[in-house]
């Protein structure tokens, strides 16, 4: 089996829209959206949805105000100034903790419990493209790569079942811990980016990730038209560092004007469907080798 | 005060509109960019560094000749970062949360506080203005205790003027423990279905923290009309909108600030200035 990961460290790219179209290219692959704080993919691929789960993960510290006897010992060991002292003694500020347990083992009183926290739902979907995995974390919840991971060992059971031989993810962006889960194991990582400043630094910094990770790269500009020298200086860039060349897509309304449809691009009868179809060529090729 | 520029998603213009606010901002203040994962401000507003200075957390190193193996820290810890194996003792600093968990329950006083590298914190100055960035080491997990760093120098600069924070994007727990401390929430968004999606969640994560909130509508005239709506039935002020144009985007590809760059955003941005100093102001009396 073999996994693609879209990812773009700098959001707004281009990433989804891109996944969105690779994955009506794309034969006998299973989706994953891994962006699991903010997905957008479900809004292409209008998935049925045919189950639903909820996903904990961690715990957090609850004070009881019955057998609290205000000693504070907590809001002095807890290193994330999460125990917060009002008028009516001691609590904690959920958002503030981050689930280390400190305060539950050492309070005198016993008087902090620790339930398991309910962070968010995920869902095995039907889609016109096929099978699709995703998920949508609460907001405020630690995005953690334990819900990425776990998606993504989700749509690798799918398609072992399915006898299908591609994982086609769209990656979770920045550069922490989800990214870092979302690329563990992957094949090939399809960074797309934006011939601007940012574009740039943040290619930069997600690279250095996948070379971490010994992970094939192809580099896919988007909106290259905006501005062409930059286009040229990422590229030389890319190739300079061994990665493959996915194409370039100009800047172009058709983008938007699918996501108004809720549709791939390439289902819209637009010119960047060539571009496209080509790109995912070079893509699979690369995969392949 | 402190100002918040946040989006739901990356890429819907925040830096744009941060920097355009920095530009604009006719007192002097402190740029803040706890975009840790990718601080992006900076290529805009090209600062002098005067400092740039690593970042640690705190992580345990044991005593061999100490340790008695009894687990205790290892029952303890959260996150699987310290475990007895058959014999040995086992830390592994980049899973450690730094809750100093371990060294208070060993009985034996057999762990003591050694330190990981987060990331850096860098300050200097962009013209008038203070300006401080997080970045975190590539391959490091954890943006939340660098971002932590960070905002324990907010009181401090609070001192000499208003703070703007260019926050993470999203809506998990960075991204909300970045703008928990603003006076006055920007939200920026993009009117097509991927930039609505995400400005609800955002919107519906910010709104428990009780703050003034107002809408930055970017590529104003691009998408649909799900985002004004939204914002009209839910009494979300719209402050600004910027229109989709090319210059726009080369402008910004060129590393430039738009709203001192091109001719009729100017007025845009000093109204959306205007309007979060009056939210932030009637939030303060009100309170
Ligand atoms: S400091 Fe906390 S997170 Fe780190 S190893 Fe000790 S108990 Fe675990
Ligand atoms: S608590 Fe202290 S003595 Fe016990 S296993 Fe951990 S380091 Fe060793």
């Amino acid at each position: 089996m073999r996994e693609i990961v879209v990812i773009s460290g700098k959001g707004g790219a281009g990433k989804t829209s891109m996944t969105g179209a690779f994955a009506h290219l794309a034969d006998n692959a299973i989706l994953c959206d891994l962006d699991v704080d903010a997905p957008d993919l479900h809004l292409l691929l209008s998935p049925q949805i045919k189950t639903e789960e909820s996903f904990l993960s961690g715990n957090e510290a609850v004070i009881d105000p019955d057998r609290c006897i205000g000693c504070g010992q907590c809001a002095e060991l807890c290193r994330y100034n999460a125990v917060r002292e009002d008028a009516d003694g001691y609590r904690i500020d959920p958002l503030a903790c981050e689930g280390c347990k400190v305060c539950v083992a050492l309070c005198p009183e016993q008087a902090i419990d620790f339930p398991q926290k309910h962070c968010g739902q995920w869902y095995v979907s039907d889609t016109r493209f096929g099978t699709m995995v995703h998920a949508q974390l609460f907001p405020g919840e630690e995005n953690s790569g334990r819900l990425v991971t776990l998606l993504k060992q989700k749509a690798r059971a799918i398609a072992e079942e399915q006898g299908l031989d591609l994982v086609l993810c769209d990656g979770a962006p920045g550069i922490g811990c989800p990214v870092i889960s979302s690329m563990a194991g992957t094949n090939l990582a399809v960074i797309v980016t934006e011939p601007t400043p940012s574009g740039l630094h943040d290619l930069k910094r997600v690279a250095e990730l996948c070379d971490r990770f010994r992970t094939k790269v192809a580099v896919l500009v988007n909106k290259w038209d905006i501005n062409p020298d930059l286009t040229e200086e990422i590229e030389s860039w890319s190739t300079g560092r061994g990665y493959t060349l996915a194409g370039r897509i100009p800047h172009d309304r058709a983008v938007v004007d699918a996501m108004l449809e809720r549709k791939a691009v390439t289902e819209t009868g637009s010119d960047l469907t060539p571009l496209l179809e080509r790109s995912w060529a070079g893509i699979l090729a690369l995969l392949d080798s | 005060m402190i100002y918040a520029v946040a989006s739901g998603k990356g890429g819907t213009g925040k830096t744009t509109v941060s920097s355009s606010l920095a530009a604009l901002w006719d007192a002097p203040a402190a740029l803040v960019d706890l975009d840790v994962e990718e601080p992006n401000l900076h290529l805009f507003l090209n600062p002098d560094l005067s400092s740039v200075e690593k970042a640690w957390i705190e992580v345990p190193e044991a005593d061999e000749d100490k340790c008695t193996r009894c687990r205790a820290c290892a029952d303890l810890c959260q996150f699987k970062a310290i475990t007895v194996m058959a014999d040995t003792l086992l830390v592994f600093p980049e899973m450690c949360h730094g809750c100093g968990g371990c060294l208070a329950v060993c009985p034996e006083g057999a762990l003591f506080p050694g330190r990981r590298e987060l990331g850096e914190i860098c300050k200097g100055t962009a013209g008038r203005h203070r300006f401080v960035m997080g970045r975190l080491r590539v391959g490091e997990a954890m943006s939340p205790p660098l971002m932590r760093q960070i905002r324990e120098l907010f009181p401090a600069l609070a001192k000499d003027g208003d703070i703007l924070i260019d926050a993470p994007p999203g809506v998990s727990c960075p991204a909300i423990n970045a703008v928990a401390d603003a006076d006055c929430i920007v939200l920026v968004t993009e009117p097509t279905p991927f930039g609505f999606h995400d400005f609800k969640l955002a919107w519906e994560a910010f709104t428990p923290l009780g703050k003034p909130m107002g809408a930055v509508i970017n590529r104003a005239d691009l998408g649909d009309s799900q985002v004004t709506d939204f914002c009209r039935d839910n009494n979300i002020p719209v402050w600004a909108e910027i229109p989709y144009s090319r210059d726009i985007a080369q402008a910004y590809s060129r590393g430039e600030i738009i709203a001192t760059m091109l001719k009729g955003l100017e007025p845009v941005f000093t109204t959306l200035r205007d309007r979060m100093r009056a939210a932030a102001r009637k939030e303060a009396t009100h309170a």
